[in-house]
């Protein structure tokens, strides 16, 4: 089993989506198909994009385990208070700093949960934690 | 249509090119937002083949282009670009251009030319 953990820096708009990039290489590195890493990467980069435009940063877990491959978003930001409407295409509470970096279109979780093929989504006032499972093979 | 045609029809100005040989590679789709996320939600074919239009000047359409595996990238309405793109761009394997022509001119222009919308997945947004 590998596993790697990365962290997400607050309001880092520069360089977010920088992890999902060195995902995405360690995945063609060990040479999974290229349309499941795309699907892993497009989902990853939503999910890390949404941690500094939503949270506060927070940490990435990757891991590879008998052709699963785990992705884990943890953040200690404000929580989604209604996770209904955070899924519905074209909803969005993004700021308008993030407007300015292309997100706020309202497709992320949207996009996150289309592209993962198991999608778990746990949110407080304490924070929230998304854990995606892709199928290698 | 191969890239270099492309490149002439919008008389755009290369910012970056990772790869000379791919302005011989045909392109035959296009797909234009300033929307990241849509770019990433409706792009799901011919990204091999594909020409990403957008307004937006700054890293994350270079990143939302590679997660996509797009190697063509048009920014459009001449827009001068951020710092951080001119710093970072090689980090990236994408044939990057300008061009002075709006988004709309630009489709505009490669439509008529025979470029198609590539075919989007307009089910996830009903």
């Amino acid at each position: 089993m590998l596993t790697k953990k990365y962290l997400v820096k607050e309001k880092d708009y520069v360089n977010a989506g920088k992890v999902s990039s060195s995902i995405k290489k360690e995945l063609k590195e060990i040479g999974v198909d290229e349309s499941v890493i795309r699907k892993i990467a497009i989902a990853s980069y939503e999910a890390e994009i949404n941690m500094i435009i939503h949270a506060n940063g927070g940490e990435i877990i990757f891991s590879i385990d008998d052709g699963i491959i785990e992705l884990v978003f943890a953040d200690t930001g404000p929580g989604i208070p209604n996770i209904e409407l955070a899924l519905t295409p074209g909803w969005s509470t993004a700021s308008e700093k993030a407007r300015q970096m292309g997100f706020g279109a309202g497709m992320g979780l949207v996009n996150i949960k289309r592209y993962s093929d198991s999608f778990d989504l746990k949110t407080s006032t304490e924070g929230t934690t998304i854990t995606l499972q892709f199928k290698v093979f | 249509m191969k890239a270099k045609e492309i490149v002439e029809l919008l008389n755009a100005k290369a910012i970056y090119i990772y790869d000379e040989s791919l302005l011989e590679k045909d392109y035959n789709f296009a797909f234009s937002s300033d929307l990241m996320s849509d770019c990433l939600a409706l792009i799901s074919h011919n990204q091999s083949e594909l020409v990403l239009l957008t307004g937006l000047c700054n890293i994350q359409s270079l990143r939302t282009a590679e997660m996509l595996d797009i190697d063509f990238l048009v920014i459009t309405r001449g827009k001068k670009l951020d710092q951080e793109i001119l710093e970072s761009i090689s980090e990236f394997n994408i044939n990057t251009f300008s061009t002075a022509y709006t988004s709309f001119e630009a489709s505009g222009i490669l439509y008529t030319n025979g470029i198609k919308a590539t075919d989007v997945d307009k089910e996830i947004l009903s």
